[in-house]
C-alpha cells in the first residue's frame, strides 16, 4: 500500500504528519484524494488547533473514508446527509473547526437538496467538494458532473444528462464564498483552503480530483504542463483576468467576457476584468465560464478564490434567538414550564 | 372561528364596564329554572371547518376543567383547512366528555350535539344517544346548505319529523349575533365570525357555568383589539342571556366536579405532552436540547410548542425535509446535545436509514412518530395504530431500536420523559409512539414538581489530561453495554465513528465476519437490557388472573379500562395490560398472559401487536380491529371481550 506521502513527494520515508490518524491509507494507489489529504493536513498543521476541536463530517464515496484518516474527531455519516448533520453539530457547538468532505455524487445529486441548504442557511463549515466527475465507490458510473456523452457502465451509449455546474448551482443558492481548485496544484489547493477555512460562513471549495481507475486524465486538460497555461484561468484579487502566460487576458464587453491579444498590442492590461471577489455580478459570470475546453476558442477555466460575501451564519441567528428568549423571559423555569399558563386545585 | 383583526376605523360602542363585569361575574342565572344533575356529558360540536368549532370546544374544555369536572376530548377536522363550506367533507368536531367521575375517554355516543349547519348534523347524528340533545343553527339549514349536506329534496330535518327520538332546539345563531352585534360597526363577515362565542355563551349557560373564564380568555386574546374583544363579549353575552331567558329553554344541567386526586391540575394535550417531556427531561439531563423537524399533520404541534420555550436552551430547527430533520438532530447529539426529531408515518419512512445510523453511532436520538392513518399520504388528520411495525422492523439490517408508545395525553409526558432518558443512559435511538387522537386530545394533568422528577445521568466519556494515558475506545461498553458519550472538545478522545461496521472496542471499520457478528450481538444486547429496571407492568385494572386479558397499547388506554371497569363491574374476570414498552418486550409479560385463558388485543390496524405477541410467546392471542381512523369505544371493545368471553 501505498501511502499519502510516497504519492506526493515521490518519498519511501514518509514524514509522520500531526493531524494523521493510526489509519491505513486505502484510495487507490495515484488517487487525487491523497494530494488533498495532504494539503489539508498542512492546512491543520499552520493553523495548529487542538485536535479535538476539530471535526470532519463526511457522506458516503470514495472522498468520504477521508475523516478516518485524521487524527481529530469524525463521522463517516450516509449517502448525502452530511450537510444536514453539520447544520445540527454547528447549531449546538460553534466552537469548532467545522469541515466537511463530499464527492459530486454526494452533494449534487443524492444530497443535492441539503447542499443548497446549505447555502442558503450559511452554515460555517468548509465544504470540500470532491469532484471527480465519476461514480467511484460503485466502480464507475456517471455523476452529475459527467458531461453529456459520457460512456461509462450505466452509460454505454454515452450519458444523454446534462451536468451541472457546480459553482453556478451553489452561487444560485447564494453561498457565501465559491471557490475552485485541483489536486494537482496543491499549492493553490493550499492557499484556497486557508482562505475557505477563514471565511465565517459555508465555505465552497469545488477541487478537480482525478479518478485515475474509471475517470483518469477527466482533468488533465487544465493540470498537464502544456496545455494548462491556455485553458486556465488563475484569479486573484483586484488583479486583471489573465491567462497563457501572460498572453491573453479577459475583459468585459457589457456583461460578455471575450478573450483577447495581450501580445499585439490592441488591449493593455487596464482595459481587462479586474477581479473583485466581493462583486456579486462579477461572481455570476465568473461560475459560469465552464465551456467545454475541447471547444474551439473556448473560455479558460477559472480558478481561485471566486466569491465571498459576508452574512450571518444561521447557527449564530440561532443562538441569539436563544439569548434573546433568556434575556426577555430569563432562564427556564421549569416548575413554571409545567404548570402552564391555567391551573386548578382539588382538595 | 371568533373576529379577528383587519377592522380599522371603527367607532366602538361600549357598553359601561360596570354593566359587564357584573353580568360577566354573576354565580346564578337571573330567572329561575330547573337544574338538573348529571353524572357526566358528552357534548360534540360540529360545523364548518371554518366556523370556530375547535375554539369554542377548546374553550368549553377549559371551563369545566376549572370547575373542577374530569374532562377528556377528541378534536376531529377535516384534512382541508377551509373545505367546501356546508359539505359533509368540511365538517370539523370537538367531542368533549367531562364528568363528575374519573373519565378516560372522550366518550362513544354523545348527550348534546351542537351543529352549526345540515351536514354537520347529518355527519354526526349517529353518535348521539337515542333522546339525545341536538341544539341546531338553524341558518345553517337554509335550502343551499340542505342541498350541499345531501338532504333529499332539500327536506328540512328539523322540521320534517325525521329527529322525533330526539330533543330538538334550532336557534337561529346568525341572527342572533348579528342582533346582539347591531351596535358595533363590524362588517357583517366578522359579526358572523362571533357565533362561535354565541354558542359557547349559550353551552355555558346550558351546564350552569359561569363566563369568567371564556371572558379571561378573550380578553387576553384581543388586549390589543378593543373592537373584537366587544363583539366577542357580547355575542358570548347574548348566548349566555338567551338560554337564560328564552323560554324554550326550561332546564339547565349540572355536572358536579370530579373526585379527582387532590392536587393542583392543568389541562394538556399529548403534543404538549410531548414537548414539555422532552423540555423537562432535557433539562434533567443537563443536555440542551435541538429539535430538528418538518412540519407534518398530527406532529407539527410539538415543534411549535417547542420553538416557544428557546430560554429553556432548546433549539428548533425546521429542516429541508424529513432526512434532514432527523440528520440534523443527529449531528446535534454528535455534539454532545440532546437531538430529538419528531414526525408521523410518511416522514419516519424517510428517516429509516438515519436511524440505522444513529444506531451504529450508538449515540442519543428521541423519534417521536405521532401515528395517522396510512399507507403511504393516507389520512392525515385521523388517528391509526399502524406504524407499529416499521417502528420495531422499518430500518435495513438488523438494527433494534427500543419503541415506546404512550397512552394518553398525560402519559406521552411521561413516555417522552422516559424515552429521552433511555436514549442518553443507554446511548441508542429511541422511538415513541403517539397518535393522532391522543396529540389533540386533552385531559387534566396533575403536573410534578420538577424536583420530583429523575435526574438523568449521560454517560460522558473523560478527558483525557496528558498524552501518556491509554488510548481512547470509543465503542468500549459498560455492563450494560453502553459506551461512552465523547464529545469533540473532550480532550484527547478524537475517534472516527460512521455507519460502516466498526472494530469491536476501537471502532475502526472492520469487515471481519466473526466482528460482524459479535458487534450485531452486542448492539442487540445492549437494546435488550433497556427494559431491565424500567416499572413493572401494571395489573391495576380488573383482575390479575382469570378468564380474558384484554392486552392493548397506545391510546387504546381509555376505551379499554372503561370497558374492563364495566366488564368487571358486572362480575366478569378480565384483566386489562397496557403496554408502554413495545420492544424490546419485558420477559414477565409471558407469564402474566399465562394467567388468563384468553388474551384479545384490540388495535387500530390489522393486528400488529397480535402477531408480535404471537410470535414472542407463542399464544393464540385474538385481535380486535379497526382500522377506520376513528378511535375505539368503550362500547365496542367490551362487547367484544363478552363475545370472547362466551366462547
Amino acid at each position: 500500500m501505498t501511502t499519502a506521502t510516497e504519492v506526493i513527494n515521490g518519498s519511501s520515508a514518509p514524514a509522520k504528519l500531526d493531524y494523521a490518524s493510526d489509519q491505513e491509507v486505502r484510495w487507490c494507489p495515484g488517487c487525487g484524494d491523497y494530494s488533498i489529504l495532504k494539503q489539508v493536513e498542512t492546512v491543520l498543521k499552520e493553523k495548529g488547533l487542538p485536535k479535538e476541536d476539530i471535526v470532519f463530517i463526511s457522506g458516503i464515496g470514495c472522498s468520504s473514508r477521508f475523516p478516518y484518516y485524521l487524527d481529530t474527531f469524525g463521522m463517516h455519516s450516509i449517502h448525502g446527509r452530511a450537510p444536514a448533520i453539520v447544520s445540527g453539530l454547528r447549531a449546538v457547538r460553534p466552537d469548532l473547526s467545522v469541515w466537511m468532505i463530499t464527492g459530486d455524487g454526494d452533494s449534487l445529486s443524492i444530497g443535492g437538496n441539503h447542499l443548497i441548504h446549505l447555502l442558503r442557511r450559511n452554515v460555517d463549515v468548509n465544504v470540500l467538494l470532491f469532484n471527480n466527475e465519476i461514480y467511484g465507490l460503485t466502480k464507475g458510473q456517471y455523476s452529475p458532473t459527467s458531461p453529456e456523452g459520457a460512456v461509462t457502465k450505466s452509460t454505454p451509449m454515452g450519458s444523454v444528462d446534462h451536468p451541472f455546474n457546480p459553482l453556478a448551482l451553489c452561487k444560485g443558492a447564494d453561498a457565501t464564498f465559491l471557490a475552485r481548485a485541483m489536486d494537482r496544484d496543491p499549492k493553490q489547493l493550499r492557499e484556497v483552503l486557508l482562505r475557505a477555512d477563514a471565511h465565517r460562513g459555508t465555505s465552497l471549495v469545488e477541487i478537480y480530483q482525478n479518478c485515475n481507475v474509471f475517470n483518469d486524465g477527466a482533468f488533465e486538460v487544465f493540470t498537464e504542463k502544456a496545455s494548462k497555461p491556455f485553458h486556465t484561468l488563475f484569479v486573484e484579487q483586484g488583479k486583471p483576468l489573465v491567462f497563457a502566460s501572460g498572453t491573453k487576458g479577459i475583459k468585459l464587453d457589457g456583461m460578455t467576457p471575450v478573450i483577447v491579444d495581450l501580445a499585439d498590442g490592441t488591449t493593455s492590461l487596464n482595459d481587462l476584468w479586474v477581479h473583485d471577489e466581493r462583486d456579486a455580478f462579477k461572481a455570476s459570470i465568473l461560475v459560469r465560464l465552464f465551456e467545454d475546453p475541447r471547444h474551439e476558442g473556448a473560455m479558460p477555466r477559472p480558478f481561485g478564490v471566486f466569491y465571498v460575501a459576508d452574512r450571518r451564519t444561521v447557527e449564530s441567528r440561532i443562538i441569539e434567538q436563544v439569548e434573546l428568549a433568556t434575556t426577555r423571559k430569563g432562564a427556564g423555569d421549569l416548575d413554571a414550564l409545567l404548570r402552564g399558563e391555567r391551573t386548578w386545585t382539588i382538595g | 372561528m371568533f373576529s379577528r383583526d383587519g377592522v380599522t376605523g371603527i367607532t366602538v360602542h361600549r357598553t359601561p364596564a360596570r354593566t359587564f363585569a357584573a353580568l360577566f361575574h354573576m354565580e346564578t342565572p337571573t330567572r329561575t329554572k330547573t337544574v338538573e344533575e348529571r353524572r357526566n356529558v358528552v357534548i360534540l360540536f360540529a360545523g364548518d371547518s371554518g366556523d370556530g368549532i375547535q375554539l369554542t370546544g377548546t374553550q368549553f374544555t377549559d371551563t369545566n376543567a376549572l370547575f373542577g369536572n374530569d374532562v377528556s376530548t377528541f378534536p376531529n377536522f377535516p384534512a382541508e383547512i377551509r373545505a367546501p363550506q356546508g359539505t359533509l367533507a368540511g365538517v370539523s368536531g370537538y367531542q368533549l366528555h367531562f364528568g363528575s367521575t374519573e373519565i378516560f375517554t372522550p366518550g362513544d355516543l354523545c348527550d348534546v350535539l351542537v351543529v352549526m349547519n345540515a351536514a354537520a348534523l347529518k355527519a354526526n347524528l349517529g353518535k348521539l344517544k337515542k333522546g339525545g340533545i341536538i341544539i341546531a343553527n338553524s341558518d345553517g339549514f337554509d335550502a343551499k346548505n340542505l342541498r350541499l349536506a345531501g338532504y333529499i329534496d332539500q327536506q328540512d330535518p328539523l322540521t320534517d319529523g325525521t329527529l322525533a327520538n330526539y330533543t330538538v332546539h334550532a336557534v337561529d345563531v346568525t341572527k342572533m349575533t348579528r342582533n346582539a352585534l347591531a351596535e358595533t360597526t363590524l362588517g357583517m363577515k366578522e359579526k358572523d365570525r362571533c357565533k362561535n362565542m354565541f354558542v359557547l355563551g349559550f353551552i355555558n349557560w346550558m351546564f350552569s357555568r359561569s363566563l369568567e373564564n371564556s371572558e379571561r380568555f378573550l380578553q387576553e386574546k384581543f388586549s390589543k383589539k378593543p373592537e373584537l374583544l366587544d363583539a366577542n363579549r357580547r355575542a358570548l353575552l347574548a348566548g349566555f342571556n338567551y338560554g337564560d331567558t328564552s323560554e324554550i329553554f326550561t332546564t339547565r344541567f349540572d355536572v358536579r366536579p370530579a373526585p379527582l386526586p387532590k392536587g393542583t391540575y392543568r389541562s394538556i394535550t399529548g403534543n404538549q405532552g410531548i414537548a414539555l417531556g422532552l423540555v423537562a427531561a432535557a433539562q434533567k439531563a443537563g443536555l440542551d436540547m435541538f429539535y430538528g423537524s418538518y412540519p407534518i399533520t398530527p406532529a407539527s404541534d410539538i415543534l411549535h410548542e417547542l420553538a416557544r420555550h428557546k430560554n429553556f436552551g432548546v433549539k428548533t430547527f425546521q429542516a429541508e425535509d424529513e432526512i434532514a430533520a432527523i440528520c440534523s438532530a443527529i449531528g446535534a447529539s454528535y455534539g454532545g446535545a440532546l437531538g430529538v426529531t419528531a414526525s408521523s408515518g410518511p416522514g419516519i419512512a424517510l428517516k429509516g436509514e438515519a436511524m440505522g445510523l444513529a444506531f451504529m453511532l450508538e449515540i442519543p436520538l428521541v423519534i417521536v412518530n405521532v401515528q395517522r392513518g396510512g399507507p403511504s399520504t393516507g389520512l392525515p388528520t385521523k388517528t391509526e395504530q399502524a406504524d407499529l411495525w416499521q417502528a420495531i422492523h422499518g430500518r435495513n439490517g438488523e438494527a433494534p431500536i427500543p419503541v415506546l408508545a404512550a397512552s394518553s395525553p398525560t402519559d406521552c409526558f411521561e413516555m417522552a420523559f422516559e424515552a429521552v432518558r433511555i436514549a442518553v443512559e443507554h446511548m441508542t435511538p429511541v422511538i415513541l409512539l403517539s397518535d393522532g387522537y391522543i396529540a389533540n386530545g386533552a385531559e387534566p394533568w396533575r403536573f410534578p414538581q420538577a424536583s420530583e422528577l429523575h435526574a438523568i445521568t449521560p454517560p460522558f466519556a473523560t478527558p483525557r489530561t496528558n498524552d501518556e494515558q491509554e488510548k481512547f475506545l470509543p465503542y468500549k461498553r459498560d455492563g450494560k453495554g453502553v459506551r461512552p458519550w465523547a464529545v469533540p472538545g473532550m480532550k484527547g478522545l478524537q475517534h472516527r465513528i460512521g455507519g460502516i461496521e466498526k472494530e469491536d472496542g476501537t471502532g475502526n471499520i472492520s469487515y471481519d465476519p466473526l466482528n460482524h457478528e459479535k458487534m450485531v450481538r452486542l448492539r442487540a444486547e445492549k437494546v435488550r437490557k433497556v427494559v431491565e429496571g424500567v416499572p413493572p407492568l401494571d395489573l391495576s385494572n380488573g383482575v390479575e388472573s382469570g378468564d380474558l386479558l384484554i392486552l392493548g397499547w397506545g391510546s387504546t388506554y381509555g376505551a379499554i379500562k372503561t370497558a374492563v371497569n364495566e366488564l368487571c363491574a358486572e362480575g366478569q374476570c378480565v384483566g386489562h395490560v397496557h403496554l408502554r414498552y413495545l420492544f424490546p418486550f419485558r420477559k414477565e409479560l409471558g407469564e402474566l398472559i399465562s394467567r388468563f385463558k384468553r388474551v384479545l388485543i384490540p388495535e387500530m390496524n390489522s393486528g400488529q401487536l397480535r402477531q408480535l405477541i404471537r410470535a414472542e410467546f407463542l399464544v393464540d392471542a385474538k385481535g380486535l380491529n379497526k382500522i377506520q381512523g376513528m378511535p375505539f369505544t368503550a362500547a365496542e371493545i367490551k362487547a367484544a371481550a363478552l363475545e370472547h368471553l362466551k366462547q
